[in-house]
């Protein structure tokens, strides 16, 4: 279907980029794998670890971050040739973390139980160095449709791994996925004394490391990433 | 590209100007929603006390808010036991009254709400008392909900909640497991002392015989010192209260 769309875009406009062409497409999916904020560039640890326990507070916070990165690299775009460049960092400082006060809030009002858990780390995407990043390295440069697609990408390559520990976490930690005890359904199938043991150590922090770790494993034995 | 310094003042100001408008703006007509998901959440904590947080999970909110009007008669008493129903002039009620603000006045000076768990349309039927405590964890303030039975010495349940305390460790004072340990234990011993209920250091270890004891949190013993400090601090404070309930039941024995 994408490609459709481009081809008839194509055909209006010769000398408009396709809307999806295959250098946008590249800035959505680079950072998935290859170019990964959290597994390759290393930024971003801190909420990794703090909220990946469970399922649904991981999923709150890649939604907020998503939406943080792409509003913020859209907002710095629009306005990258009206910054003055000697107090640009504040501004886009600024502009973070008016965002993510946005998003608290919102939270406040309408997810009650999410913003008691996930307050403190929705106040620290302010200072995730994605967000800066994406806004230093390409938004200050770059046009705003090609900066939405940026952030996009930086987000969903954040979202996704978080969300890979949160899913190993709860299973193994609590037992459960999306809060659904599927530890006790297996039993409930087996029979009941068939026992699967939580793992505690899942729970604190030292688990997110290690699933971290062996995600960070697995994906350079596959792509032969090398830290020079 | 090299901007003027009026032009870089000039900036700062405008661009500070659109996002407080914006903050503030949202801030003002997200408030209302906010304080009724904060009340909501109040009252979540208050029956959580008495009834299976499964149960609350299962209702809606304005379920909670009819359960709450229709079961729970509240009121707020003072360190001696009197009730207390306007301050400088005003009249006060104890969904009002803020704990975690009168837990920084002086014991003798702060405010107590008592929430009464009554049979539906009945509140002479009480059910349990319920006294909201606060305190200090490890990293940052604790408070909850203690649920009395009528007898006003064996517990009936209690809720915890944590500003900030270590998930895994010391947040687990919110878990239901946590606190079902509660269930059924005396604050009062046989010659009438008040000695509240202790979290004994360590986990694992079986206290179902001792009336004055739970089972600890492994790793997280500050927070286990910090949820007994609370419920003693704030049973003594209830103390002239829960002797005056004592009397009333004896009357109403004889």
């Amino acid at each position: 279907m994408s490609t459709e769309t481009a081809e008839k875009v194509l055909e209006e406009k010769k000398d408009v980029e396709a809307f999806l062409s295959k250098r946008r497409k590249k800035l959505i999916t680079d950072p998935l794998v290859d170019d990964n904020p959290i597994t390759i560039q290393v930024l971003g640890i801190c909420s990794a670890l703090a909220v990946t326990t469970q399922l649904q507070p991981t999923m709150i916070m890649a939604l907020s971050v998503i939406f943080v990165i792409v509003m913020s690299n859209l907002v710095i775009s629009l306005l990258r040739n009206k910054i003055p460049s000697r107090v640009r960092i504040i501004v886009q400082l600024a502009i973070v973390a008016t965002l993510v006060t946005l998003v608290n809030e919102v939270l406040k009002a309408f997810a009650y139980d999410m913003y008691k858990e996930l307050s403190v780390f929705v106040g620290l995407i302010i200072t995730n160095c994605i967000v800066m990043g994406r806004l230093e390295a390409y938004a200050m440069g770059n046009k705003p449709y090609d900066s939405i697609l940026d952030g996009f990408g930086s987000g969903l390559g954040y979202s996704w791994i978080i969300l890979a520990v949160a899913f190993f976490r709860e299973l193994l930690g609590s037992g459960s996925l999306f809060g659904v005890p599927v530890y006790d359904a297996i039993s409930g199938l087996i029979g009941e004394d068939f026992n699967l043991a939580t793992n505690g150590l899942m729970v604190s922090p030292v688990g997110a490391f290690i699933i971290l770790g062996l995600i960070i494993w697995v994906q350079r034995s596959k792509t032969g990433y090398v830290e020079h | 590209m090299q901007q003027s310094n009026a032009y870089v003042i000039t900036f700062s100001v405008v661009l500070t100007i659109i996002l407080g408008l914006l903050l503030s703006g949202t801030s003002e007509v997200l408030k209302p929603i906010q304080q009724k998901a904060e009340a909501l959440d109040t009252k979540k904590q208050i029956l959580g006390a008495v009834i299976p947080a499964e149960d609350i999970e299962a209702m809606k909110p304005d379920e909670i808010d009819a359960f709450y009007e229709s079961r729970i008669s509240s009121m707020v008493v003072n360190i001696d036991g009197e009730e207390v129903t306007e301050v400088g002039g005003s009249a006060i009620t104890a969904e009002s009254v803020d704990v975690s603000k009168n837990y920084k006045k002086a014991p003798e000076e702060r405010l107590y709400p008592v929430f009464i768990f009554h049979a539906e349309g009945g509140p002479e039927d009480v059910a349990s008392y319920i006294f909201p405590v606060y305190g200090n964890g490890l990293w940052d303030n604790i408070w909850g909900y203690l649920a009395l039975q009528t007898d006003v010495n064996t517990i009936e349940g209690v809720t915890f909640s944590h500003a900030g305390e270590t998930p895994g460790l010391g947040a687990r004072i919110t878990s239901r497991d946590v606190q079902s340990r509660y269930e059924g234990k005396q604050i009062f011993d046989d010659s009438g002392n008040l000695v509240s209920v202790d979290m004994q250091k360590g986990e694992g270890k079986d206290y179902s015989g001792e009336e004055h004891k739970v089972d600890g949190l492994s790793g997280a013993t500050i927070t286990a010192v910090g949820v007994n400090n609370m419920l003693k601090n704030y049973l003594k404070s209830y103390r002239s209260y829960i002797d005056k309930i004592k009397e009333g039941n004896q009357v109403a024995l004889n």
